[in-house]
């Protein structure tokens, strides 16, 4: 094709002006996006509710459990007041400990988050079942609602991951920052508690809102898909807030927390086939949508059958029995863990950091879990921890953890 | 750039899942007379229904053993008994509620029955004579009542192709993330004869399809059939006068690499379907 030199020059421009647009139209996005992806730095620690319960789940967690190893109401509550001064102090990216000592004594804040933002801390502290014994003067105030958790058929619990006096779970959206965190947790406990055990997680995630996709978890499938919706005050009030009715007046306005340890057999998962995998969960596996629905957050229909007269989703997956009626409602916040081999197999040890909130554990997660007894995923998933928390109400400014608890 | 980063891999993510379905429809040669699967599958049916008419009968003599309350005897031949189970183990499991009654592991369900309920019995230390509790009693009449109803069930049971495959890799997923951790026979400490079986059982499955998949992939069976002889090298090593070593006279070292070895089978065993099982559902 012949096209003159003048014709050349205003293609040439026209050319030039679409890309100077689309350079434009790219950088906005790219700007958009990143706005977008920097989520809320900061959460202020004091407020109605702890955080880290309804707000989105960071990208990394340390979750950790701690024995107290004196005995007497003072030395629990001394915990909690240095722990609540400390948590407002860390989600601000402040430093912790005494400030300005002479360099004869070791410094007061470790100093490795020293220059780094909060990365949107948060630190959710709860009481385990085992404060309310003898030690504590505390027997009478044991919540109903913190059960001890029966034990299920699917468990083998590793006592290196079981039960503790105290919990707290970190996230933010860097490990550093949350290492940092608990460290000084304990150093501050030092002499009162001890690490019972640690756990770290990285993002599975369940999206604690109901219009984002939910992340993956090691197995390659959308985990949390039926997470309750945060912002809607009522389901919120229904499913995970501990109610002035309820029994255990301290807890208004707490929640309670599961802490499991599923070890998934990673090398085994692996080589089971495609099909094998989406019968087990009941779910596709790329779009995350249950058999016979299109998309993700479709309405499960665990009646709809095939021309064969089989439903579509297996009475015995994992779907079709955690749902059940589809009557109990939890809030997951679920993180991934890979912590090393298995010194015994060589193989991953890995799985889910699973963690739910709920108002009652029995009839919640109880209820859930005991249906899953014969789950087909228990072929690949064995729960080895195992621990429930009473997480407290919200702190007020001045206020510190549990002060209900001790008036 | 996280979500960048997130649609990137959103992105490879979906071409991955393009690629495993464009797998799957890979075409796959149609059977002819010689390599005819479905020999393979009623052969297997009959050495499962064989291994099951020795379970049946090794149980019955187990029992009486146990039953009489000569419990020396009934420890040596729990283990033996076993094995017959333990490679066909996954028909138990196809067929449903039998297997939870005939292996259970230890639990506080008081229904709670099978040969691991006898087995913590015979490993308390009993002596031959002492009194057997009603309870043990009637789990050594389950038992046997169970594994013939197990033999009755075996006819019946729907096999394809690819289930038989799904077999072979389960009686190794066993080994790989159980046996070898000792879960199976806490007491009586005879994994190491579960273990043994189990590969045979899946290594019966390899030999059954063997001929066809010589002839449709000759460098995968090549790769099963090493991985499997490096495994039973191994085990080899178990092998006593009376039977196999006790699973605690076992090193720690010894067992991950049976572990490891396993492991390196099972992954290429699992892709036989590939190339046995046509049209792939």
């Amino acid at each position: 094709m012949i096209v003159s030199s003048g014709a050349r020059y205003l293609r040439h421009r026209k050319i030039i002006l679409l890309s100077v647009g689309l350079t434009a139209l790219v950088l906005v996005t790219v700007a958009l996006l990143w706005g977008l992806s920097i989520q809320n730095d900061q959460y202020a620690f004091y407020g109605e509710h702890q955080k880290g319960i309804l707000t989105p789940p960071q990208r990394q967690t340390m979750v950790a459990a701690f024995d107290l190893t004196q005995v007497g109401m003072p030395v629990l509550k001394s915990v909690l007041q240095d722990w609540t001064v400390a948590a407002d102090l860390l989600t601000r990216g402040q430093p912790v400990g005494e400030a300005n000592l002479p360099s004869s004594v070791p410094p007061g804040d470790t100093g490795e988050a020293v220059g780094l933002s909060p990365a949107g801390l948060t630190l959710t502290f709860g009481l385990g079942a085992s404060v309310f014994d003898g030690r504590f003067g505390l027997a009478a105030k044991r919540p109903a609602a913190l059960i001890d958790l029966p034990s299920f058929p699917n468990d083998r619990l590793d006592t290196r991951f079981v039960g503790g006096d105290l919990g707290v779970v970190v996230c933010a959206d860097d490990s550093q920052v949350v290492f940092h965190a608990v460290r000084a947790l304990a150093r501050i406990g030092q002499g009162r508690v001890v690490l019972r055990w640690v756990q770290q997680g990285f993002q599975a995630a369940s999206p604690t809102t109901s219009d984002t996709k939910t992340g993956r978890n090691l197995q390659g499938f959308r985990d949390g898909t039926v997470n309750p919706d945060v912002t809607d005050r009522t389901v919120m009030n229904e499913v995970v807030w501990s109610q002035a009715g309820d029994g255990a007046p301290w807890m208004e306005g707490g929640t309670y927390l599961v802490v499991r340890r599923i070890r998934m057999f990673i090398e085994i998962w692996d080589r089971s086939s495609f099909g094998d995998q989406e019968q087990t969960i009941g779910r596709a596996k790329h779009s995350g949508a249950g058999f016979g629905a299109e998309y993700e957050k479709d309405a499960i229909d665990l009646t709809k059958k095939d021309a064969n007269g089989k439903t579509l989703i297996p009475s015995d997956s994992h779907v079709a029995l955690a749902r059940g009626a589809g009557k109990e409602k939890i809030l997951r916040r679920g993180y991934s863990f890979v912590d090393g081999l298995d010194e015994r197999t060589g193989q991953w040890d890995a799985g889910l950091l699973f963690m739910s909130f709920q108002r009652d554990p029995q009839s919640q997660f109880v209820a859930i879990q005991s249906r899953l007894s014969n789950d087909k995923l228990n072929e690949y998933i064995s729960t080895v921890g195992s621990a429930l928390f009473a997480c407290f109400p919200g702190v007020p400014k001045g206020g510190f953890l549990g002060q209900q608890l001790f008036n | 750039m996280g979500l960048i980063r997130g649609a990137v891999g959103g992105l490879a993510l979906a071409a991955l899942f393009v690629v495993m379905s464009c797998q799957k429809e890979t075409a796959v040669p149609q059977a002819t007379p010689a390599n005819d699967l479905t020999v393979a599958i009623s052969a297997y049916r009959a050495y499962a229904a064989d291994q099951i008419d020795s379970l049946v009968a090794a149980t019955t003599d187990f029992a009486r053993s146990v039953t009489e309350g000569q419990y020396s005897k009934a420890r040596a031949q729990y283990a033996p008994a076993r094995m017959y189970y333990e490679r066909i183990e996954p028909i138990a499991e196809a067929i449903g509620v039998l297997d939870a009654r005939i292996d259970a592991r230890e639990s506080t369900d008081p229904e709670w029955t099978g040969f691991h309920r006898i087995e913590k019995f015979l490993w308390s230390g009993v002596a031959d004579g002492s009194p057997l509790p009603t309870i043990i009693k009637s789990a050594a009449t389950n038992l046997v009542q169970d594994t013939k109803l197990l033999r009755a069930k075996v006819e019946s049971i729907e096999l394809e192709t690819a289930d038989l495959i799904t077999h072979a890799v389960e009686l190794l997923n066993e080994v790989s993330a159980t046996k070898i951790v000792g879960e199976e026979e806490r007491y009586s400490r005879t994994d190491l004869y579960d273990v043994v079986a189990n590969v045979e059982g899946s290594k019966k499955i390899f030999d059954l399809v063997s001929p066809a998949l010589q002839s449709r992939d000759a460098a995968l069976h090549a790769k099963v059939a090493a991985a499997f002889q490096a495994l039973e090298t191994r085990l080899a090593a178990f092998r006593t006068a009376e039977g196999y070593l006790s699973f605690d006279k076992v090193s720690k070292d010894t067992l991950k690499e049976v572990s490891r070895a396993v492991d390196a089978l099972a992954e290429p065993l699992s892709l036989l379907p590939k190339a046995l099982v046509p049209g792939n559902k």
